[in-house]
């Protein structure tokens, strides 16, 4: 039988009282959320916060909108509300397809994507995803906002740069025309965590790469991304062969770990396969050639 | 800390530590022994309920987490002594052998029919593929649903 330790519990009904908690529980406190993450943590002992200070009436942070030219998820949102919103999957294929491979419609219910980030699991997909498409962070604390690039937000293996103070409130999205973006998973059974998995984000003038964006979760990618692999794409051709060469730098410059998913070599070579796969379908949706 | 929730229609108030999950406070505290606990890691389904109308793995939820909600457990599909057509479903097509998973196949299997009453066999597929079945049943399982689908109308349960 698993129980969490003894803890507090505090919940909060907007994000200025979560904040107002967190300063007053200091650093032995953790926010929860879905706490698909974090409960099991707890569970384990692995995680032994002395408060917890739950956020789920935070309903101010549940949304996905437009703004300008980003696109805008709040937090809370959880993995259902990214996978039933048609502007989001219009806007980002690859918000799809990595949403329909996200544990099961159960925990998708509860989890969130907010929670997902933060929890900074080194296979988690949303942050593969959100590296390939260049978005950034928004977190708040009780003395203003700041906002940070997904290449800045994961310090390492479960740590991100959202302080013991502080919330992530919201991720942005650049929304950008003849974009075309994807994401390949390979798991051992429905709703597992990726053995390796790769997303791809191309935007194609002109027959020519102008934006690339390359995330891969599971495979030990430093930042979630593959910045070789995007700077040999970039004011190329979407060719195969440009793909290739892509498919390739990723596989060498990644660094996986051999587990009871698989081994080493098998992980960089599906790290390489998958960003070549991802690359495919990405550029073809840029160019209008696949739903 | 003391906990306020409706459950299958009750308010009930229990004082609870708040590490308790969701399951064992619906199985041990109010006793209601329908929903199962099974393999305590979000990964089998049998602990599924509802949440405030939505079907959630109750070992990774807080009892706490679950105060001022609406909770409805799989003693709460059966209707003045008439069967959901969902537990109807499991009996005309041997949706179970051991029952295990049971409760949990049902509670899901209410919701997809309530937000999509005639799904394809790969729906219901898809919406189940967080539970698991040990007896390895799923296409009875998945005749089940689509027979409760089928017979919307609920049926009275024969003494």
């Amino acid at each position: 039988m698993q129980v969490p330790a003894p803890v507090e519990y505090e919940r909060a009904t907007s994000v200025e009282e979560a904040l107002a908690l967190l300063e007053r529980h200091g650093s032995e406190s953790r926010l929860v959320a879905g706490g698909h993450s974090l409960l099991p943590m707890m569970k384990l002992r692995l995680a032994q916060p002395e408060v917890l200070i739950d956020i789920n009436d935070l309903k101010e942070l549940s949304y996905l909108r437009r703004e300008g030219d980003e696109y805008c998820i709040g937090a809370m949102a959880r993995h259902r509300d990214v996978l039933v919103s048609q502007e989001a999957g219009a806007l980002f294929a690859i918000l799809h397809d990595a949403e329909r491979v996200i544990a099961d419609p159960i925990v998708r219910n509860r989890g969130t994507v907010g929670g997902s980030i933060c929890q900074a699991d080194p296979s988690e997909d949303l942050s593969a995803v959100f590296a390939a498409l260049g978005a950034s962070a928004v977190i708040r604390s009780a003395a203003g906002t700041r906002t940070v690039g997904m290449d800045e937000f994961h310090v390492g293996p479960y740590s991100t740069v959202v302080g013991p103070a502080e919330m992530l409130v919201e991720v942005r999205i650049p929304i950008r025309a003849n974009f075309g973006t994807a994401y390949e998973k390979v798991e051992r059974r429905a709703g597992d965590w990726a053995i390796a998995a790769a997303g791809a984000a191309l935007v194609i003038e002109g027959g020519v790469i102008t934006y690339a964006g390359i995330g891969l979760a599971a495979v030990g990618a430093e930042h979630f991304r593959s910045a070789g692999a995007e700077a040999s794409l970039r004011g190329g051709p979407a060719s195969e062969e440009a793909f290739t060469t892509a498919a390739r730098l990723t596989s060498e410059s990644v660094n996986p770990v051999a587990d009871q998913r698989g081994p080493e070599d098998y992980k960089r070579h599906l790290a390489g396969e998958l960003t070549k796969r991802a690359l495919r379908r990405a550029a073809a949706r840029a160019q209008g050639q696949e739903g | 800390m003391q906990v306020t929730m409706t459950v299958n229609g009750d308010e009930v108030t229990e004082t609870i530590e708040p590490r308790l999950l969701l399951v064992h406070f619906i199985r041990d505290q109010l006793g209601l022994r329908g929903t199962h606990w099974g393999c305590d890691t979000s990964n089998c389904g049998t602990c599924v309920l509802w949440m405030d109308g939505e079907p959630v793995k109750s070992c990774t939820v807080l009892t706490a987490m679950a105060n001022g909600r609406e909770i409805r457990t799989v003693e709460g599909l059966e209707q003045g002594g008439v069967l959901d057509p969902v537990q109807q479903g499991f009996v005309e097509e041997h949706g179970l052998q051991c029952g295990f998973c049971t409760p949990g196949m049902m509670m899901t299997a209410r919701w997809l029919l309530d937000h999509n009453p005639d799904p394809s066999e790969g729906e219901i597929r898809e919406t189940i593929s967080g539970q698991i079945c040990r007896c390895t049943g799923y296409e009875n399982i998945v005749k089940a649903i689509r027979w409760a689908a089928e017979h919307p109308a609920t049926t009275e349960v024969n003494a």
